[in-house]
């Protein structure tokens, strides 16, 4: 039991195979998504590439692809500090009713204006609007269910689910009432699409990603503690509840942007870190978060080639990667040992 | 409340033999909750559209839709109730009842299913598709349960909630696939719109099953306290999970083909009866009954009368409504933790 000639160390790895590892499928993934993206953008396109209208149709897929790097950025990084956060990896942000209240928005939208003014609540003023929104619910909801003698994390959650699920009974209700049309042009918004997202709120978007992105990055080393739960990281020196709600105000931002953006997703980014935990044998959350993100980028960009250029079916993208996700939350659960 | 028994010192060295000690049931509250909930019926039967004092067929139109849709807002509101009440013994857990297990969502895709493979499908298929899904679903989260140790009972309802989105998810798919989404939709919100003569009749089921939790209350209670002191007081209990879980497809299969999806009514109720009453399953089965018919049949008429002559779905009022209380019940519950 020497103990003197063991070296102590808090590398991100155990050992450098699990390292030169991570590295390897980080990189072959990120071939595979660069690969994905150069076959989003070029791979079966109508006109020659001499033509004059070679370069509009890129430049059209090429916003689709940007939306996919947005939103692939917001849902990999806000679930995994999220999971973190609660330390608990069962569960996502978008369970806090994030896409009940947008679906609530749109559906109140469509429902008092008409489809008319509805095609038109679409750009930066109602995205900052929607942005706003959603962060506030957020700041109320955590910062009155963390805070004092009784602050609680599930509690909280739980909260935030009732609150999601109240607000969609409102929501369908009036969808009840709405006529057929109507109801079609809601569904193509409410289903997340990346041909939903409209190019203005895109420049609002990317800078305050990368910003929330950044902070996020300089979080990460609370975060390896955070996510031992709440008794050990007080112990060694952490803030927890300050560190908790600061978290989740980031993770409300990213996600508000994300279900701004496309709509709601509910598995996709339980789907993407599930998988990046599963490649990534580290605690760091530097590189889980890159691990994420890249796969997050991958399993999108991935889904809309396959589906628009294999299948054929162009408007189920989302809904595929849901089930999907779905199904790998089911094998999770049955596996796991406690919760 | 440990099986009801109680003994009475009486002196020392006279021991009285265990009797069966049973608080009586006809108390002056329970009486003026059944006025309440009698009351509640009545202005159920004379509210609605069509005249029916004034018309000639008005007495015929009463019996045709009238009376149906209040029994039917009795029973299930007693039935769903009552499930709630039997889900939360079973799982130990009080934030539990079909809706936040998933049960809902299941029996939502076992209707989808059946409208997938026949074309035209009879209510009996419909119930039979929806018992049998909710069945194989609750069971699958019944077991989840029993594998896991849990860190906290708040996390039961996130997950079924969970669950439950997964199964949307399933659902939304195989509507998109059919163009049925607006359907589903529709099929999912409870609504007592459709009630007439002839279209409720199997609501009666459900009677069945309120009698059967009745004589079932007292092993459904050591059920819950947990296998081991259940099995050594003499219960099987599997048989006993089983025929629980039964109950509850049965009856979320029943109401989810006739009526649609009723939310948080098995939560708020037997929660609200064990703040007032305690544990006591037995002799709180008639207040939960009551008490479900009441919300309901008040939610039904607030319904009824919000966007006159036309009706706005229950379960709307019910989702709103519930889901305050439901978070007034947590705060209550973080209060006493």
């Amino acid at each position: 039991m020497n103990q003197l000639t063991i070296k102590r160390s808090a590398k991100a790895f155990k050992n450098a195979k699990d390292q030169r590892n991570f590295w390897i499928v980080l990189s072959v993934l990120f071939g595979l998504s660069l690969l994905a993206t150069y076959g989003l953008l070029v791979f079966n396109n109508p006109v020659p590439f001499d033509s004059p209208s070679f370069i509009p149709v890129v430049r059209r897929r090429f916003t689709a692809v940007v939306v996919m790097l947005v939103v692939s950025l917001c849902q990999s990084l806000s679930t995994v500090a999220f999971q973190s956060l609660t330390s608990n990896k069962i569960i996502t942000p978008s369970l806090l009713g994030f896409d009940a209240l947008y679906a609530t928005i749109h559906t109140t939208t469509i429902f008092l204006f008409g489809s008319s003014v509805f095609i038109n609540f679409s750009g930066l003023g109602p995205f900052i609007l929607q942005i706003v929104l959603m962060v506030m619910m957020c700041l109320i909801l955590y910062g009155w269910l963390l805070s004092g003698k009784y602050g609680d994390l599930q509690l909280m959650l739980l909260v935030g689910v009732i609150i999601g699920t109240g607000l969609r009974s409102l929501s369908s209700f009036m969808r009840r009432l709405l006529a057929p049309s109507e109801f079609d042009i809601l569904q193509a918004r409410l289903f997340g699409s990346v041909n939903n997202a409209n190019i203005e709120s895109l420049y609002l978007a990317i800078p305050l990603v990368i910003c929330v992105g950044i902070l996020l990055f300089m979080f990460s080393h609370k975060l390896n503690a955070l996510s031992l739960g709440k008794d050990v990281s007080t112990s060694i020196g952490v803030n927890h509840q300050r560190s908790v709600i600061y978290g989740l105000i980031l993770v409300s931002i990213l996600m508000s942007i994300s279900t701004a953006l496309v709509g709601s997703l509910t598995f996709y980014g339980f789907l993407v870190a599930t998988l990046s935990y599963q490649m990534s044998k580290t605690y760091d959350h530097k590189h889980i978060f890159l691990m994420a993100f890249v796969i997050g980028y991958l399993v999108i960009t991935g889904a809309y080639f396959i589906m628009n250029h294999v299948f054929n079916a162009q408007g189920v993208v989302s809904v595929i990667i849901e089930m999907v996700g779905g199904i790998t939350f089911l094998m999770m659960i049955l596996r796991k040992g406690s919760l | 409340m440990f099986l009801n028994f109680k003994t009475k010192e009486r002196g020392a060295g006279v021991s009285q033999p265990l009797r069966l000690h049973r608080s009586k049931l006809w108390t002056k509250s329970f009486v003026f909750l059944c006025v309440c909930v009698i009351i509640l019926g009545l202005i159920s039967l004379f509210t609605g559209a069509y005249d029916i004092v004034g018309q000639d067929d008005g007495l015929q139109m009463f019996f045709i839709t009238r009376v149906p849709r209040t029994l039917s807002l009795m029973l299930t509101g007693a039935a769903m109730s009552m499930t709630g009440l039997v889900m939360q013994l079973i799982t130990q857990n009080r934030l539990v009842e079909p809706t936040s297990t998933g049960t809902i969502e299941w029996a939502g895709l076992g209707l989808l299913m059946v409208y997938v493979v026949f074309p035209a499908p009879s209510l009996v298929l419909r119930m039979g598709g929806a018992i049998l899904f909710s069945f194989v679903g609750t069971m699958i989260f019944f077991l989840f349960l029993r594998r896991v140790r849990l860190r906290s009972s708040l996390i039961v309802p996130i997950v079924g909630m969970m669950l439950g989105a997964v199964i949307s998810a399933f659902s939304t798919f195989i509507g998109l696939a059919f163009q049925m989404t607006q359907s589903i939709e529709g099929w999912f919100v409870g609504s007592f719109a459709n009630v007439q003569m002839g279209r409720y009749e199997t609501l009666w089921i459900i009677l069945a099953v309120v009698i059967f939790v009745y004589v079932y209350a007292d092993r459904l209670t050591l059920v819950g306290l947990g296998e081991d002191i259940a099995t050594n007081l003499g219960v099987n209990y599997n048989t006993v999970i089983l025929l629980g879980v039964a109950t509850i497809s049965l009856v979320v299969g029943v109401v989810s083909a006739v009526i649609g999806n009723l939310p948080f009514l098995g939560l708020i109720v037997p929660n609200i009866v064990s703040l007032a009453r305690g544990d006591d399953l037995r002799s709180n089965l008639p207040w939960v009954c009551l008490l479900g018919m009441g919300i309901i049949t008040a939610c039904d008429i607030i319904s009824r009368t919000l966007i006159m002559p036309f009706e706005v779905p229950v379960s709307l009022i019910l989702g709103t409504f519930g889901s305050f209380v439901f978070i007034v019940l947590i705060l209550k519950q973080r209060r006493n933790r």
